[in-house]
């Protein structure tokens, strides 16, 4: 796209997108480090997540006030609208992925022990990988502003919310069987939890690059598959 | 030019169709296709020199007052050709009333500004004449800041109630389309803000086209946009598509600020 008969909004815009970018590189990082505090139960990894997640909120503000100033300013219209209001929503986006990692980090510290065994967790670490390789595919899709690699990521998100139900069967089960486990497995469904709402993130993320492209809404339904909220395992008595 | 599928085809006020005109032997405007939607109000933007004002002068035959200047094609009125030779200028120009850039108010007192136009066409008593006048100051938005002064002159009036005077006595003689040529350009904010909501309730009974190079204010006022370039016709569309997912590469950038 040329550039802007004012440079200086060319350089405001260019402004508000070295942030999106440096909040993407960050969010990519927390939930890697979370995922990687909780298979280890390492309250040092831990601790700094929950650290760093106050530099993503920052950036997050500034960048908001920077596309606050855009709109006051300079009045965007047409592409230049929907680039400021496309990068306010996925900064929104990036932020709230920061809280989950922050939150899966904070049960680490909860958590404060041993796993029994390593199978509880082998479930959460796949999907964590899965949502992470969505967020790093939307991100590029973003810097790219490719609408085929975010619909490609948008349809994607069955397959983490399918295997959130999976999982969430399984850990009911794992309680059952001993109600020891159940301490561990409520905080490792919330993790779960917590890894499937980033998977909606960059769904959401792969809408806005969408709408900044096109300038129209990702009206079709997405195929949703978390059926947790529907799912029962029965319990047997023996 | 890019129109996209319009859907609910709205009647037609003014229907201009292979519209070229000339300036002594200069084209103008190149073929232009256009509908003015009945009670809709459509804006014209565009670079300096695309034509948008000559074309908004086409509407009321503005241009014949100037040698040297014609049109060619068709700019169908409720039936009728615009263009044609035997149009009723004074007519013509009583139903389709026009706003400048300037206010032009008469030398006259802000009574005889409104009462003027009407004696060319009605005979009135005076009751009658005082509640029409009234009624077109009401319309105008000026009434409550004149009413105590209606013999005082109107060039005695801001800027922006003169602008609101003219707007008042166009509509004084019951038009049924209104061009309004940069009205705002000479305004401050809080005036402009004034005819802006002004136009907005004028929509409940008249066909509106306005010429502006304030975006944001085709944005405000408009229900369609039409974007012109070189005496072409780019694009025309429902405001709401053009501010924000515009068709054409042209129309994109002009109202970036990419080119001007």
């Amino acid at each position: 796209m040329s550039e802007h008969i004012v440079t200086r909004y060319d350089d405001e815009l260019r402004d508000v997108q070295r942030r999106i970018a440096e909040m993407g590189g960050m969010a990519e990082r927390l939930v890697d480090l979370s995922v990687r505090a909780l298979t280890r139960l390492d309250t040092t990894i831990a601790n700094s997540v929950i650290a760093d997640d106050r530099r993503l909120d920052q950036v997050q503000r500034e960048c908001e006030e920077l596309a606050i100033m855009i709109i006051a300013r300079r009045q965007p219209m047409a592409l230049d609208l929907r680039e400021v209001i496309g990068a306010m929503r996925i900064s929104n986006d990036l932020e709230r992925i920061g809280d989950l990692a922050k939150n899966i980090a904070k049960r680490v510290l909860a958590l404060d022990g041993q796993f029994q065994s390593k199978r509880f967790i082998t479930g959460v670490e796949h999907m964590a990988e899965l949502s992470l390789a969505q967020l790093k595919d939307v991100l590029d899709a973003y810097a790219a502003r490719d609408v085929n690699q975010a619909f490609e990521v948008w349809r994607r998100d069955a397959d983490i919310d399918s295997m959130y139900t999976s999982l969430f069967r399984e850990l009911l089960t794992y309680m059952m069987e001993d109600p020891r486990n159940i301490t561990l497995c409520t905080h490792l469904l919330f993790c779960a939890k917590n890894i499937e709402r980033i998977g909606d993130h960059a769904t959401n993320i792969a809408e806005t690059v969408h709408y900044v492209v096109t300038g129209e809404a990702l009206t079709q339904d997405r195929p949703k598959q978390d059926e947790s909220s529907v799912t029962s395992v029965s319990y047997e008595t023996r | 030019m890019t129109v996209s599928t319009l859907q609910n085809a709205l009647p037609e006020k003014i229907s201009i169709k292979n519209l070229k005109f000339f300036y002594g032997d200069n084209l103008a405007l190149k073929s232009i296709n256009l509908p003015l939607y009945e009670k809709k109000v459509t804006a014209f933007i565009g670079p300096s020199g695309c034509g948008k004002s000559t074309l908004l002068r086409v509407l009321n035959r503005m241009y014949d007052l100037y040698p040297k200047q014609h049109a060619e094609g068709e700019v169908l009125f409720d039936g009728g050709n615009i263009l044609a030779p035997n149009q009723d200028l004074n007519l013509l120009r009583a139903r389709i009333g026009m706003v400048f850039q300037k206010p032009t108010p008469f030398p006259m007192s802000i009574y005889d500004n409104i009462a003027f136009g009407i004696r060319l066409y009605e005979n009135l008593s005076r009751t009658e004449m005082d509640e029409r006048v009234e009624a077109a100051l009401t319309r105008g938005a000026l009434w409550n800041e004149v009413k105590d002064k209606l013999h005082s002159s109107g060039l005695s009036l801001s800027g922006g109630q003169q602008q609101r005077l003219c707007i008042a006595r166009s509509i004084a003689v019951r038009p049924e389309v209104v061009l309004f040529d940069e009205p705002c350009s000479a305004l401050d904010p809080i005036s402009t803000s004034k005819i802006e909501e002004l136009i907005d309730e004028l929509t409940a009974d008249y066909t509106i086209a306005i010429v502006t190079h304030n975006m944001q204010q085709a944005a405000r006022v408009s229900d369609y946009t039409a974007f012109m370039y070189l005496g072409e016709l780019i694009e025309f569309d429902e405001t709401s598509k053009i501010f924000t997912a515009p068709s054409d590469k042209r129309t994109q950038d002009y109202i970036t600020g990419r080119f001007g």
